[in-house]
């Protein structure tokens, strides 16, 4: 049963990735420019090597010809060049995506910390002032926009208080090598002299970009714990178990917990997508290395095989974390696995 | 709760970072730049931006001017001898310099003759391995015409090295002192042969300069360690990091976070913000600059000189004086700025007169208008602060005489590289010397072969003007080059090439407890002697 489930959604994943190479692939014809350039990141070509590039490239076959050649050159890791550096563009992804994925997930992490205990907080005190001031909290948390936000954190914080730094992941005077991508990781694996402080100085400067980033989140699953929460409080078999005398804390942790949170995993996957569009903003704002500031910068400067490979990045990880949300959603809770169609 | 661990956290967070940053700050420096480096090699690139990060501080030169006199001072060369034909010169060299020594290459031998006669033959000798790699362009020398001056390059004896010339050249020696012309290790490009990387020749430098090349992350930083054993003088600062932040409003903001030690080219309008911070001080000085509007003139309707008055004629120089450059610079009122020694005010530059354009423009033919491309720097220079702000003024301006303007930007590398395909109309843009001798102004900008390599952004070439600037380099009689130099200025306002418009200050802000950072009236900056307090 569960295997069966899990087969249906594969099959799914690979539908989605490959409607999403197609869409990836025909850009490199839908963007002005010669389309050879495009796909591979080669300017200016002389004769010659136009000829070994539409060998290459198979432009001289048919479109599936060409498209499965992309495919086979994807999975190879071979993304083509940048425009703007003349590098690989699988490089530049392996090298900026942990950056990114790691500020995410300490939002992510963030958020389920002050996210879901505030949210049950507000349900266990419905209609008191815990469940007021909370839902007074998230409303501005919901309408503040993340730019704005993050702007005037810098101004309140950096600039006038001088509190925090404002850009990048560690004072460059620090060098850490990269091994993980991941800098708090790097920082705990190099040999350097100055570890604590390296990794002190790392956290002041993932403190800002993390508050920014996990707001909307944050305030996404409060709102949703409570509301989930308050929909097992109203059950019948909560009901008779208040009738014969259990108290709010036994209530609330032996009985309706597990049954609340069910949609509230889910809701941790499908923020992910959210969490990645937010995180370009962020890192544009507190210049933060990572990808979603490199597509940005690609886009200003028409860096159209950069754009490509970054859009085919960040939109493969996010299908792929939702459907593992699902996945895992669905060992929690039998009863999804009943859906005969799949749906994200 | 919430708020209670967050300010709990916080507290801990400054208080620990505070004295570790201290620790680590005390032996390095961070430089916010404003671009990346296009190449680590300054014979490849005229980019200002670039050199400022690369020529001073990994490399050392022939020789050098002395800012205030003029005069050219000893650097990798002892001393030179001009012979009596002004054909052949001879540099003396130094024999204690070392080359770097890195993670990728640890050379064997001092400096000496072979060094010399690899760098400059790589410019000129086709049969140099190296011509060809990176493009095979030297877009500075070329546009001096320097690869068709040097006739040969002699090794003497082990520390002594003579060019021979075709023709004497009187700016030859300035040209020596430029930040272009570096001296590389021949050791080094022989080792890259046998790996076959010539590329990286380029790309990881080795040179004799105050700092070393460690590592390079496109878009994040440039890391240089300190030469240990750099000939000149001890060097203070163990670490030198180029912070790469295009945006210069982020940069003026890092530099109030201490994020930043120096940052180059603060907006006018942010001086002020910087004024009232003791923490900060910034640096003003001359410089002999110029920032134009030139037009591509083999493109129609810019190929008709009367167009190019009309256009002149249209816009307002007062007001951008003042609304870009807020008063911080000069008006231009030839090619050359003021302070150069050939500089004549022109009689015939344009003013501010509309109705003229409109004439004009009737007298070309063109009755309804046009519309056209400018391109428009996206970074702060010192000739020209705010790109943007003055191409749309000038949008603003060429409305009234029916000139629709569309306004280009690209990423400043893709900027430069683009513009010498020469497909724009017309472009903002300036020029830095890097020499006090006027030429600079001229050959690097319009001459014919600088049109060919793609640096004459007005795509002009006129022999008649090549002629005088070749005359004027013939001679060292300095009446007489004044003479060549007053009519080239006076044909460059004649039919408008370009449209100089002013002249920028050299700012740059730094913290205060930043000294001996020093700003060259011509060329880039350099941190040889940088140190914190």
């Amino acid at each position: 049963m569960v295997l069966e489930y899990i087969f249906r959604r594969i099959i799914l994943l690979s539908f989605m990735l490959l409607l999403l190479c197609v869409f990836t692939f025909s850009l490199s014809y839908l963007f002005p420019g010669d389309p050879l350039t495009n796909l591979s990141g080669v300017q200016n070509v002389s004769l010659h090597e136009a000829d070994d590039l539409v060998q290459k490239y198979k432009l001289d076959h048919s479109m599936p010809t060409q498209f499965l050649s992309f495919l086979s050159r994807v999975s190879e890791g071979d993304w083509g060049i940048s425009f703007a550096s003349g590098e690989p563009i699988f490089k530049h992804i392996v090298a900026l995506f942990p950056a990114t994925l790691e500020l995410a997930l300490y939002a992510l992490l963030a958020s389920i910390v002050f996210g879901i205990p505030a949210g049950i907080t507000a349900a266990a005190y419905h209609k008191n002032w815990p469940d007021k001031l909370i839902n007074l909290f998230t409303l501005l948390g919901y309408s503040t926009p993340v730019f704005w936000l993050a702007l005037l954190l810098i101004m309140g914080l950096c600039l006038q208080l001088g509190l925090l730094p404002m850009s990048g992941r560690i004072s460059l005077l620090y060098e850490i090598p990269d091994k993980t991508g991941f800098i708090l990781v790097d920082i705990f694996l190099s040999d350097v002299s100055y570890k604590i402080n390296a990794f002190t100085d790392a956290l002041k400067h993932l403190l800002l970009p993390t508050i920014v980033l996990s707001t909307y989140p944050t305030m996404v699953l409060i709102r949703f714990t409570r509301d989930s929460m308050l929909e097992v409080l109203e059950q019948n078999y909560i009901k008779t178990a208040r009738a014969k005398g259990l108290s709010r804390s036994q209530l609330i942790f032996h009985h309706a917990l597990r049954n609340a949170l069910l949609p509230v995993i889910k809701q941790i996957g499908l923020q992910f997508s959210t969490l990645i569009t937010l995180a370009m903003i962020t890192e544009v704002i507190f210049s933060w290395p990572g990808i979603g500031r490199w597509l940005i910068d690609s886009i200003y400067q028409r860096d159209f095989p950069a754009i490509q490979g970054g859009l085919l990045a960040v939109s493969t990880f996010i299908i792929l974390a939702t459907v593992t949300a699902d996945v895992m959603h669905s060992l929690f809770d039998p009863i999804t696995r009943n859906q005969t169609h799949g749906k994200i | 709760m919430v708020k209670f661990i967050f300010g709990i956290a916080l507290l801990m967070l400054t208080g620990c970072t505070e004295q570790s940053l201290k620790n680590q700050n005390s032996h390095g420096l961070i430089y916010c730049a404003e671009a990346n480096p296009v190449s680590f090699n300054p014979q490849i690139t005229t980019s200002g931006s670039t050199i400022d990060l690369i020529s001073n501080q990994l490399y050392n030169r022939l020789i050098s001017i002395d800012a205030n006199t003029g005069e050219f001072l000893p650097e990798l060369a002892k001393s030179w001898k001009i012979s009596k034909n002004r054909k052949k010169i001879t540099f003396e060299l130094r024999q204690d310099v070392q080359f770097h020594h890195t993670d990728y290459f640890t050379p064997s031998r001092n400096f000496d003759a072979d060094d010399v006669v690899f760098t400059f033959s790589r410019l000129f000798d086709v049969y140099n391995p190296y011509h060809f790699v990176s493009g095979g362009q030297y877009p500075y020398f070329k546009s001096i015409g320097l690869d068709r001056l040097i006739k040969s390059i002699i090794k003497e004896s082990q520390y002594s090295v003579s060019f021979e010339l075709f023709d004497t050249q009187s700016s030859f020696l300035s040209n020596m002192a430029t930040d272009f012309s570096v001296i590389l290790s021949a050791e080094y490009a022989k080792s890259l042969e046998v790996d076959e990387k010539l590329e990286n020749l380029d790309h990881f430098p080795i040179g004799t300069g105050p700092y070393k090349f460690k590592d390079y992350k496109r878009d994040i930083l440039i890391r240089y360690y300190q030469h240990e054993k750099y000939w000149q003088h001890p060097v203070a600062l163990a670490q030198l990091v180029y912070d790469i932040t295009p945006n210069s409003t982020t940069r003026i903001a890092k530099m109030l976070t201490h994020e930043c030690d120096v940052t180059p080219h603060p907006n006018s309008s942010q001086l002020s913000i910087l004024a009232d911070r003791k923490d900060i001080q910034v640096q003003k000085e001359t410089n002999l600059n110029m920032g134009y509007w030139a037009f591509n003139t083999q493109k129609a309707p810019f190929n008709n000189g009367l167009v190019r008055r009309a256009l002149a004629h249209a816009i307002d120089v007062n007001k951008i004086m003042q609304s870009v450059f807020l008063n911080n610079g000069k008006r231009l009122h030839s090619i050359l700025p003021s302070t150069s020694w050939a500089y004549q005010a022109q009689v015939n530059m344009p003013d501010y007169n509309p109705e003229l354009a409109k004439r004009l423009l009737r007298q070309a033919g063109i009755v309804d208008g046009f519309s056209m491309d400018l391109w428009a720097m996206p970074v702060a220079r010192i000739y020209n602060p705010n790109a943007r702000k003055m191409a749309e003024l000038i949008q603003n301006d060429l409305k009234k005489i029916d000139v629709t303007v569309h306004i280009v930007e690209y990423e400043w590398n893709t900027f430069i590289k683009k513009l010498e395909d020469h497909t724009h109309d017309s472009v903002l843009l300036g020029w830095s010397a890097d020499t006090p001798d006027p030429d600079n102004f001229f050959s690097p900008l319009l001459s014919c072969a600088a049109a060919l390599s793609g640096k004459n952004s007005a795509n002009w070439c006129d022999p008649e003007f090549d002629l005088l600037l070749s005359n004027a380099l013939d001679t060292v009689n300095i009446d007489e080059r004044k003479e060549y130099y007053f009519q080239a200025q006076q044909m460059v306002i004649q039919e408008l090439p370009l449209l100089p418009i002013a002249q920028g200050m050299r700012f740059q802000a730094t913290s205060s407890n930043v000294k001996d950072i020093e700003i060259k009236p011509f060329g880039g900056v350099s941190l040889a002697k940088a140190r914190k307090e």
